[in-house]
């Protein structure tokens, strides 16, 4: 095989692995990202506020999503680390005076030792125990957060409140638009460096743990340390998002971090599509938007109309809306390949 | 009337199509071998008998249709398919792994003697009849799944690749043991195999499957002797 | 002494339910090969259509089969109708669909029986037998309800040609076709069993702390973490995990200083999260052995 036929066939490959992005792929991130950047502007500031929430918990589910679709292994603990994330923003800004976007790093940094340290002993669990052990972590969160000796920082039953952060350099734009703006430029960041690690050699790692673990030591991967690391990652991405989270509510209680959060965040992750990154994204609108919606439709039993739109989109999105998004855009493009194939069989045998 | 008549079988995987119209007939009371390279459809044949792949064309058993059924209605009857991998049930034991393969019989004296014969046949699994199945070897795993079929007192056992991962002793010893189940037990087979010399020297007729398709048929002992089998899959 | 008596008994009480409950997860388990955690909101709700039996009249022991029966139904069609489009997909849809049931029952239930909490009866006389003090009579009801569905469902599954195949249909369904087993009404017989037990909690538990729509959530936890203490391929094992729970819990919240009621459940988790890391197949579960 030629050097040309060697390299189109890496670019192909590439393109099909999600390593590299095709034009329309590009396209398409522009016009998103466009519309996203427009958003403050076109819409009222209690929506402005759910989007910045959405955002937060994009990046929540994304944390999740490296942890559950690309290494296989499991969580319901993972509102842990978005507490975590959120009290340290919230005891940095309040009781430390710091600036808001110093927590971001520190959230970050904390919950990446806090995830690599829980990770650790979770290597000897699996499955079902792993969920049981991570439920705990759900269940022990607002208990340990409502701990009398540490109420000092965080604030006890009551919790701590926050002050909205000011636009800087005196911008002419509301507290929220910024927050949505800093929000937004923190997830672009986030995701595209989630983005690179995933493609490349250590990305490959991670998920060579997740298809064959026995496969991936026999070829010298260290799959304790991977698996490790990529809880410390997955914990590092959803404690960024809870510090997010946080300052847009301008306020942290115990009792916000539990269980539920945790299962929000699975059900964004499985609903948004599982091991994608666009996916997240439709994973946080979902906890914001669902149960809006079903608020809507029923006063009386909100939540069993949440419980039948998880189930509906379980039957007709069974890979999620990124999954489903694909697949539209697979039959569309291989309608018009076998068109333009067909044109091309046809133009080759005319004689000339 | 033949056991087993296939006509115009189509199978696909999803959207790939793996057999392209197969249509043979197999008698009552014969071996029948199917060969054919990695990749010709031969498991794909047995599934599709057994309704596991989605199908088109015809399939009578005993003159009964049985292409559209369900895979538990089509062995009801009468059919058993010793699987490729074996299909174990590695968390039951050896013995209740054979009691499963008599579930749908009701008569409980004959299912006792089968259990015995089975026993007869193959030593070993009575050696381990209380130990978890998914302790047992390779060898002793075809062996049970063999015996699983047998215990459902079947017209037609379809075996896929009964060799597969075996050491060329205990394959011998296994195929001599088949020989023997289908003189004594009247029980037909269809043996998929790409062990093309074990399969024919059982064989009463024989298939060469190729990408889909039968490209030639005969009596074992004809195809044996072809010049062209012999070069391309006994490698003499 | 006496304090360790009582709170081991009382323990032993609540761990007859939740080793109720860790039968019917493991009950499940065993017939789908996977955890329904909607379990708890079925068992809420079939109490709930007790208390509307018992209210209109139904002797308590007609209320207690009829129950049974209407959630053994009401199993076999949920698997059939909600839960089978899911089936062959992965596990984390299946998780979804069951993290909507959870929703969906809950809600039903506060919306139809409002979310007052309601007394429901206990059927055991106000004196326990054999003039036993150390235990109350409903307790000790319990405990003895427990053993016999326990062993109901142990003779079920060892013994009966159905129960192996039950097993074998949920270990390897495509096997279990082969051999001529209908695993789809498998599934479903696994589910209506499930429900059924489940229901028998459900009416245990409901005159301890009151029948209100969440009232078996904090029990759930404890029989799944029950089920995988003792081991989640072992009934027996699971049974004795449940009751091990419920005089851990009371232990811990008896005896360990800074754990008051609230922390009760965190320690406990911890405890057996603790045992898990040591033993990961539970304490009487079989090791898998697995052939690469």
């Amino acid at each position: 095989m030629d050097a040309r036929s060697n390299a189109k066939t890496r670019e192909l490959a590439a393109l099909a692995s999600g390593a590299k992005l095709s034009k329309s792929q590009l396209l398409g991130l522009a016009l998103a990202l466009l519309a996203a950047l427009a958003l403050p502007w076109l819409v009222s500031d209690y929506r402005n506020f759910q989007f910045t929430l959405a955002i937060s918990y994009a990046m929540a589910v994304l944390g999740l999503n490296i942890l559950i679709g690309y290494n296989g292994q499991f969580s319901l603990g993972h509102a842990a680390f978005y507490a975590i994330g959120a009290y340290t923003a919230a005891i940095m800004m309040e009781q430390g005076g710091i600036a808001y976007y110093w927590t971001i790093p520190v959230a970050g940094l904390v919950c990446l030792l806090a995830g690599f340290l829980f990770g650790l002993p979770a290597l000897r669990l699996e499955g079902l125990y792993l969920a049981l052990a991570t439920f705990a972590l759900s269940l022990a969160t607002p208990q340990m957060l409502k701990y009398d000796a540490i109420s000092r920082w965080t604030g006890g039953v009551q919790g701590v409140t926050i002050t909205k952060p000011d636009p800087p350099f005196g911008l002419p734009i509301s507290q929220d638009q910024w927050l949505y703006l800093f929000s937004l430029a923190v997830m672009l960041v986030l995701f595209v460096c989630a983005w690179n690690l995933l493609r490349g050699r250590t990305g490959r790692a991670i998920k060579a743990v997740r298809d064959n673990p026995i496969a991936a030591s026999a070829m010298g991967v260290n799959t304790a340390l991977y698996k490790s690391l990529t809880f410390g990652v997955s914990a590092l991405y959803t404690g960024i998002a809870g510090a997010l989270g946080a300052i847009a509510i301008q306020f942290v209680a115990p009792d916000t971090f539990n269980f539920f959060l945790s299962i929000a965040f699975l059900v964004g992750v499985v609903i948004g599509g599982l091991a994608s990154i666009p996916g997240a994204v439709f994973g946080g609108l979902v906890i914001v938007f669902i149960p809006n919606f079903a608020e809507q439709v029923s006063k009386a039993a909100p939540w069993a109309i949440y419980g039948v739109v998880l189930i509906l989109f379980m039957y007709f999105m069974p890979a999620g809306i990124w999954g489903f998004i694909r697949m539209l855009y697979a039959r569309f493009t291989r309608k018009r390949g076998t068109e333009k194939a067909t044109r091309a069989l046809a133009d080759r045998e005319q004689p000339s | 009337m033949a056991l087993l008549e296939v006509s115009n079988l189509e199978a696909f995987y999803g959207q790939t199509q793996v057999l392209r119209g197969l249509s043979f007939k197999l008698e009552e009371g014969s071996v029948t071998a199917i060969l054919g390279a990695n990749g010709a459809g031969k498991t794909t044949t047995l599934r599709a008998i057994c309704g596991m792949v989605r199908t088109s064309g015809e399939v009578r058993f005993a003159g009964a249709r049985i292409a559209a059924r369900a895979t538990e209605s089509i062995v009801r009857y009468g059919i058993a398919h010793v699987p490729e991998g074996r299909g174990t049930f590695m968390r039951l034991s050896t013995e209740q792994n054979l009691k499963l393969g008599a579930y749908t019989r009701k008569d409980a004296a004959g299912v006792a003697d089968d259990l015995e014969r089975v026993y007869r046949y193959f030593p070993r699994l009575k050696e381990r009849r209380n130990q978890q199945a998914g302790t047992l070897s390779g060898g002793e795993q075809q062996m049970l799944a063999v015996g699983r079929a047998l215990m459902m007192r079947p017209k037609l056992m379809l075996l896929d690749e009964p060799s597969f991962g075996l050491a060329p002793l205990l394959t011998e010893e296994l195929f001599r043991i088949l020989g023997t189940i289908s003189s004594e037990r009247q029980v037909s087979m269809l043996v998929v195999e790409q062990n093309a010399s074990l399969a024919l020297a059982i064989a009463d007729h024989a298939y060469l499957l190729e990408t889909g398709r039968i490209v030639m048929s005969g009596r074992a002992r004809d195809i044996s002797r072809d010049e062209t089998v012999r070069k391309a899959y006994l490698g003499y | 002494m006496d304090l360790f008596l009582q709170q081991t008994s009382d323990g032993l009480a609540f761990g007859g339910i939740y080793a109720c409950v860790a039968l019917a997860v493991v009950m499940i388990y065993q017939a789908t090969d996977h955890l329904n955690f909607a379990q708890g909101e079925m068992a809420m709700f079939s109490t709930y259509i007790a208390y509307s039996l018992l209210h209109h009249g139904v002797p308590y022991w007609w209320t207690f089969l009829l129950t049974m029966a209407i959630s053994f139904i009401g199993g076999v069609l949920v698997e059939r109708v909600i839960v089978r489009p899911v089936e062959g997909t992965t596990v984390l849809n299946e998780v979804i669909v069951f993290i909507g049931l959870l929703a969906i029952f809950n809600s039903l239930a506060g919306w139809i029986w409002d979310y007052t909490i309601k007394p429901f009866p206990s059927p055991f006389p106000d004196k326990a037998p054999f003039g036993i003090t150390f235990i109350g009579p409903h307790d000790f009801g319990v405990i003895g309800v427990t053993l016999v569905v326990l062993a109901a469902v142990f003779l079920f599954f060892r013994f009966t040609p159905v129960g192996l195949a039950m097993r074998a249909a949920a270990q390897n369904p495509d096997s279990a076709r082969l051999v001529g087993i209908r695993v789809g009404w498998m599934l479903a017989l696994g589910w209506g069993l499930a429900a059924a037990i489940g229901s028998v909690a459900g009416m245990m538990v409901a005159p301890i702390v009151f029948l209100e729509p969440n009232m078996m959530m904090g029990i759930l936890v404890y029989g799944f973490a029950g089920a995988l203490l003792g081991g989640i391929s072992n009934p027996v094992g699971a049974v004795a995990g449940g009751f091990m729970v419920g005089v851990l819990e009371n232990w811990v919240g008896t005896y360990v200083p800074f754990v008051g009621s609230e922390l009760k459940l965190t320690a406990a988790l911890v405890l057996i999260v603790t045992v898990l890391v040591f033993r990961p197949s539970g304490l009487f579960g079989h090791v898998v052995v697995k052939r690469v």
